[in-house]
């Protein structure tokens, strides 16, 4: 089976391939039947990608603790091409390849500007986020992770709305920044380990010290990516000015790399770091879910709220991670994996609304349910699931999170079951604005329900929600004894 | 040692000066319509002394004052190589402008011989003639098309600084001599040994540290920089933003590590704080610029900044850093300049910001490589500048400065402000008009080294990496 995980990687970079030949060999032909051939190329890539992931989760050995699939090539002195994964991984790498083909369905009929190149951008960003995923050595994850600002970046900017090019300079700029503090600390535990082998890392016994100096780096690099407050304000601004597609990345992917950096070099790396700083990261979580949910409420943008209900949905997992038991850190990977079906599921709902009408704003709409029944009812069910209602995939998560932090500070368990209340209050008054009511804007009057291809792109997310929702044990069988195991070294390091 | 020994290990540099002799006897005779041939013969010298260096024995000649070793090889063949591209372009593009003459390829071998020397050069003399020859010919080339007023500009004012800097290195010289009996490295190295270096040589090495930080232009000594890198041809200017900076840098390794090892915590505070000014000169002063060569000055400026953290680590490490962040940033920089030769418009060339705008639609090649060429620069993974950066910070986090790293990398980042700026400007406006037919030479060069810069660097770096150790034990550092 070596060789699969690379195979995962790259196989997108063959669609990629494949659209730059098709480029340079139909120049002069008419471009709306060159872009049909690309999307069918993409379609196709990302499927076969989807398979491939599926495949290796069936190969995939739950009971076993270590790394699985691992690939280990060397390439020069201070950097190794080394993959693999575990249970933590392992399904962020199904999400990615779940939520491709959904993104590229989405931008079937939307996109018609240099199609050819969006849908390139779309699957090098694949490559790139999938590398993250399988990513076992210091640098390799570094150049994945950072690699992932290029395609971003050009799909803000070229595919984006009016605000474009400040949201995908604020997108770039703040990543970076973040990120540039990761590296000198990835070099300065390179030089102090004399390895950048991840597993090896993971064992090693950083000096507390030096521990706090590392984990503050690694932690700028992902709270921004995550993002957390206060280093949150480039995620409404990329969100409102992407396109549909680039938005459920973000979301649905993106912010994970922030969770999955947690998970993987926070907590089994500096332990003592980690311990030390979790009033910190509690205090930045819980005010994430007070506070941007109220400013949720106060938005006018339907985008810019779901955004920042994104960052009140992703300080629950901060919270669980934290927490460093097992309760918690399942509820942020379960989490973590729910929203990103739910809320890549609600930016396309409004995605369904902004290509008909081009505007996102919610007082334009009003009384939609009377026209597009269907779409009020898959509406309906992202809604709840954002709000975590029993049944849907996002109860499980948010339960589970907060009994994790309930172990370690009451107090910070009490104020999250506030947010849970707030994602009510912003969400169903969201739903009762854009849906209930008199249907008044006659610009509204003709408005299509639901085509075909909507109701093909939304059935798997709808599905994944209901089944997550009821049978969680589904995602916990698979991550069980990577989270013991991550939590049992955790507990040793730390004497708790 | 025989004189035919130390013939030997100068033959790479005998042969070229041999080379450049006959053609310009040979030129001379035939005028400017053998351009061409001289051209191609300066190539394949260069090419042939390329092969020289990579074979050649080590050891001292002529009485201390020329060392042939791993890390004078590494860096003449890495000049060897790059000078006929600079040739290639240089011609081509000299001829479109109606300004074809045969001295120009000459030239070229003159400042290559002179960066030759400098990377070889044992002892202040031959440094400073190393130094010299190079810097002369450059200050030429910079003038070269003489009836344009903006490239006469740059070359007086690149002489008149340039001629100033050798000053400073000349004075330096002598205060060393002076004071530590001896030009010769190694015996400046046994003067100062166990930490008895006198104030006398530390004020002649503060001197001569500044002379050589001109010829890398390192801030406080970068003035120079924008104002020749905006008039001179563009060809030109992507020769001298690349090869006799790796000479310089190489010839500072040299003289620091060879001479002045013992007086490293000294010379550390000055390398420490020109670095710290390049990087913040670079990239702030590049965030006002509209001028895309100005803007490639203090891009150069920065990036020069960043080397001088490799070399500020004072180890083999980064030693081996610089090496390699050399040669990776002299292939960026030279594909960059070969972009901007190759674009124009209505004949005009592109030089301001927004000439640029839409370029992707109506060049999406060149399009493509320049912002891959800029996302290098910027030091972006994967791309080869990534690389680069990631040698030296990890050079100097391994020596303690993690500090000065961590700070620097995060004027990286302001620095990505200006190269977004472009990207955006290509991939984000829309385009003002069609822009000319890219010629051939400038277009394959520039969209090879975008490819060298992605992905070709990540097989490339398994071979260099190990070349660039190698060279860097010559130094005689740990």
């Amino acid at each position: 089976m070596t060789g699969i995980l690379s195979l995962i990687t790259f196989a997108p970079m063959i669609g990629v391939a494949a659209i730059l030949a098709l480029r340079a060999m139909s120049a002069g032909q008419d471009t709306a039947v060159v872009a049909n051939r690309a999307k069918i190329v993409a379609l196709v890539t990302s499927l076969v990608t989807l398979a491939l992931s599926v495949f290796l989760v069936s190969k995939f050995d739950a009971k076993d603790t270590g790394f699985q699939f691992v690939e280990t090539v060397t390439w020069f002195s201070g950097a190794t091409y080394r993959m693999g994964v575990d249970g933590i991984s392992i399904l962020f790498v199904l999400l990615t390849a779940f939520l491709l083909p959904i993104c590229i369905l989405a931008s079937w009929e939307s996109v018609t500007d240099r199609v050819l190149e969006y849908l390139a951008a779309f699957l090098l960003l694949e490559t790139l986020v999938i590398g993250v995923f399988c990513a076992l050595d210091l640098v390799l994850f570094y150049l994945f992770f950072e690699g992932g600002l290029v395609p971003m970046f050009l799909i803000i900017g070229i595919w984006g709305g009016k605000n474009r090019v400040y949201a995908a300079y604020k997108f770039f700029l703040y990543t970076l920044l973040g990120s540039v503090l990761m590296l000198a600390a990835i070099l300065a535990m390179a030089s102090i380990a004399k390895t950048t082998s991840i597993p090896d890392l993971m064992v090693f016994k950083f000096d507390p010290q030096v521990q706090m100096l590392l984990w503050l780096a690694f932690f700028a690099s992902f709270a921004v990516k995550m993002p957390m407050w206060p280093v949150h304000t480039w995620l409404p601004d990329a969100h409102v000015e992407a396109p549909t597609a680039g938005s459920v990345i973000l979301a649905g992917i993106l912010l994970k790399m922030g969770g999955y950096g947690f998970l993987r070099f926070l907590l089994p790396m500096f332990p003592q770091a980690s311990v030390y700083f979790t009033p910190l990261v509690f205090a930045m979580s819980v005010i994430a879910i007070i506070y941007t949910s109220l400013v949720a409420f106060r938005q006018v943008d339907i985008k810019k709220l779901i955004a920042y209900s994104s960052v009140a949905h992703m300080g629950f997992v901060t919270m669980g991670i934290f927490s460093g038991n097992a309760q918690g850190v399942q509820g942020a990977i379960f989490q973590m994996l729910s929203h990103g079906v739910i809320a890549g599921a609600l930016f396309l709902c409004v995605g369904v609304v902004y290509d008909r009408m081009h505007t996102r704003e919610i007082a334009f709409y009003g009384g939609l349910a009377n026209r597009m029944p269907w779409y009020a009812a898959v509406f309906l069910l992202f809604t709840m699931g954002n709000v975590g209602l029993p049944g849907t995939s996002g109860f499980v998560g948010e339960i589970l999170t907060m009994t994790g932090a309930y172990h370690v500070s009451t107090w910070t368990a009490l104020a999250a079951t506030t947010g849970v209340i707030l994602s009510a209050v912003y969400a169903l008054s969201l739903y009762r604005r854009v849906m209930f009511g008199e249907l008044v804007n006659p610009k509204l009057a003709a408005i299509q329900d639901l085509t075909v291809r909507e109701v093909v792109i939304f059935a798997p997310l709808i599905a994944s929600t209901l089944i997550l929702g009821v049978r969680p044990g589904l995602i916990f069988n698979l991550t069980a004894a990577s989270v013991d195991h991550l939590v049992g070294a955790y507990k040793a390091a730390v004497g708790g | 040692m025989t004189f035919q020994d130390a013939l030997q290990l100068a033959r790479p540099e005998v042969f070229l000066a041999a080379s450049t002799l006959v053609l310009l006897v040979w030129g001379a005779f035939r005028g400017d319509k053998a351009m061409g041939e001289v051209s191609i013969g300066a190539s394949l010298a260069l090419f042939v002394a390329a092969g020289f260096a990579a074979v050649s024995p080590e050891g001292t000649a002529f009485a201390g004052g020329f060392i042939a070793d791993g890390a004078s090889s590494f860096g003449k063949v890495a000049i060897y190589l790059i000078s006929p591209v600079a040739i290639y372009l240089g011609d081509r593009w000299l001829v479109r402008v109606g300004n074809g003459r045969f001295e120009f390829p000459i030239l070229i071998l003159l400042a290559a011989l002179g960066m030759g020397m400098m990377v070889s050069a044992g002892d202040l003399i031959s440094l400073y003639i190393g130094v010299e020859l190079q810097s002369l010919a450059l200050y030429v080339l910079a003038a070269f098309r003489r009836d344009d007023v903006k490239a006469s500009e740059a070359g007086l004012k690149y002489f008149v600084l340039g001629a100033l800097s050798s000053g400073l290195l000349l004075y330096g010289s002598s205060l060393i001599y002076g004071f530590a009996g001896s030009t010769h490295f190694d015996l400046i190295a046994k003067s100062i040994e166990g930490g008895a270096a006198g104030t006398g040589v530390l004020f002649g090495l503060v001197f001569l540290i500044c002379g050589l930080a001109f010829k890398v232009s390192a801030a406080p000594f970068h003035m120079w920089t924008p104002d020749v890198y905006e008039g001179a041809p563009t060809p030109v200017v992507g020769f001298f933003a690349a090869a006799p900076k790796l000479a310089a840098m190489l010839l500072l390794a040299r003289v620091l590590s060879e001479g002045f090892g013992a007086a490293l915590e000294q010379w550390r505070q000055i390398i420490v704080v020109a670095a710290f000014l390049s990087v913040a000169v670079g990239a702030f002063g590049g965030l006002a610029q509209s001028n895309i060569k100005r803007l490639l000055a203090y891009s150069s400026i920065a990036n020069i900044g960043y080397a001088l953290i490799g070399l500020s680590a004072g180890s083999a490490e980064g030693m081996e850093a610089v090496l390699v962040f050399m040669v990776l940033y002299m292939i960026d920089v030279t594909g960059f300049f070969a972009c901007l030769g190759a674009l124009s418009r209505d004949g005009k060339p592109m030089e301001q910001l927004s000439d640029f705008a839409g370029l992707a639609r109506v060049r999406p090649g060149m399009a493509l490589a320049l912002t891959a060429l800029s996302f290098s620069v910027m030091g972006l993974p994967p791309f080869s500048g990534f690389w680069a950066k990631m040698f030296v910070f990890k050079a100097a986090i391994a020596s303690g400065q993690w500090a000065l790293a961590a700070v620097l990398l995060l004027g990286s980042v302001v620095a990505a402000f200006y190269y977004l700026r472009l990207i955006k400007t290509m991939w984000f406006d829309t385009a003002p008009g069609q822009t000319d037919k890219e010629p051939l030479d400038a277009k394959g060069v520039a969209i090879a080294s975008a490819l060298f810069c992605f992905p070709v660097v990540l097989p490339a770096l398994a071979v260099l990496e190990p070349l660039a150790k190698t060279a860097a034990l010559a130094f005689g550092l740990k």
